[in-house]
């Protein structure tokens, strides 16, 4: 199952759900071309709700830290939420959980974003 | 119970990439592994397939890659060999060093070492040759019940 991804807006912030598997090719390649259209249109507020993402391999885990840090690079802020055990597990082991902010719940996550 | 040997030889192709994912959750589920055990095995076989069509052949046409599934009585032994110049595991930086927790790439052998019990990476100016057992139920083969 490749990837798929929609966006929408709650409160100036851009939620990104994702769905299906961040991998090398076709999977890294949406979540690439996603975040980069958003910050080049000024959405800076970015919560990638990986909820029903359910398998993320090393290229994936490189796209979502090239997806942080070029939002970091741009003035914005990018967030985790809704980690399935599989992601959660995968960033525990690669020491990046704390690097990521995380979120449980989609409202706070929401309120949690500079305003 | 899977088959004793099985063997492929891949094109150096995307393609190859998720066949051997998928080859290798059917065969460590026929060897009889919980399903979390097989996401494991499946992801280090895919990761070392990436790195064997990506890094070993780089994607060329004239070069195969190998993949091998040997179920022994208490071990799935996976070898999975590309056709490139050879790696040198000494000089793969440590992905949760500080310094290279950021960077983008460099994690495939780190999450195959987490998932395996024995990875060995034979690299030859032919290519390299990369070994991956997982012990079923955590027992080594020949691993020896303490006596009552």
């Amino acid at each position: 199952m490749s990837m798929k991804s929609s966006t929408r807006q709650v409160d100036g912030v851009t939620i990104v759900d994702l769905s299906g598997r961040i991998t090398l090719g076709e999977g890294s390649v949406v979540l690439r071309d996603t975040v980069r259209d958003l910050l080049s249109k000024g959405q800076k507020k970015i919560l990638l709700n990986l909820g029903d993402v359910n398998y993320i391999d090393s290229s994936g885990i490189g796209e979502l830290v090239s997806a942080f840090t070029t939002a970091k690079n741009q003035g914005g802020e990018l967030k985790l939420l809704n980690l399935t055990k599989k992601v959660h597990d995968l960033l525990q082991i690669t020491k990046l959980y704390t690097v990521f902010d995380v979120k449980e719940d989609e409202a706070g996550a929401v309120k949690s974003f500079n305003k | 119970m899977c088959a004793d040997r099985v063997s492929y030889t891949l094109d150096s192709t995307l393609e190859t990439v998720n066949n051997a994912e998928e080859t290798a959750s059917r065969m460590a589920t026929e060897a009889g592994f919980d399903e979390e055990e097989v996401m494991k095995i499946a992801m280090a076989v895919r990761e070392a397939a990436v790195n064997a069509v990506l890094h070993g052949n780089a994607y060329d046409p004239n070069k195969k890659v190998t993949l091998a599934f040997e179920c022994t009585a208490g071990d799935l032994v996976i070898v999975i060999r590309d056709q490139g110049k050879g790696l040198d595991a000494s000089k793969i930086p440590d992905p949760l060093a500080p310094d290279n927790l950021m960077k983008t790439s460099g994690r495939g052998i780190f999450l195959i070492r987490s998932f395996m019990d024995v990875v060995e990476i034979h690299p030859s100016q032919t290519g390299t040759e990369l070994k991956m057992i997982k012990h079923v139920h955590g027992k080594p083969a020949d691993s020896k019940e303490a006596p009552q």
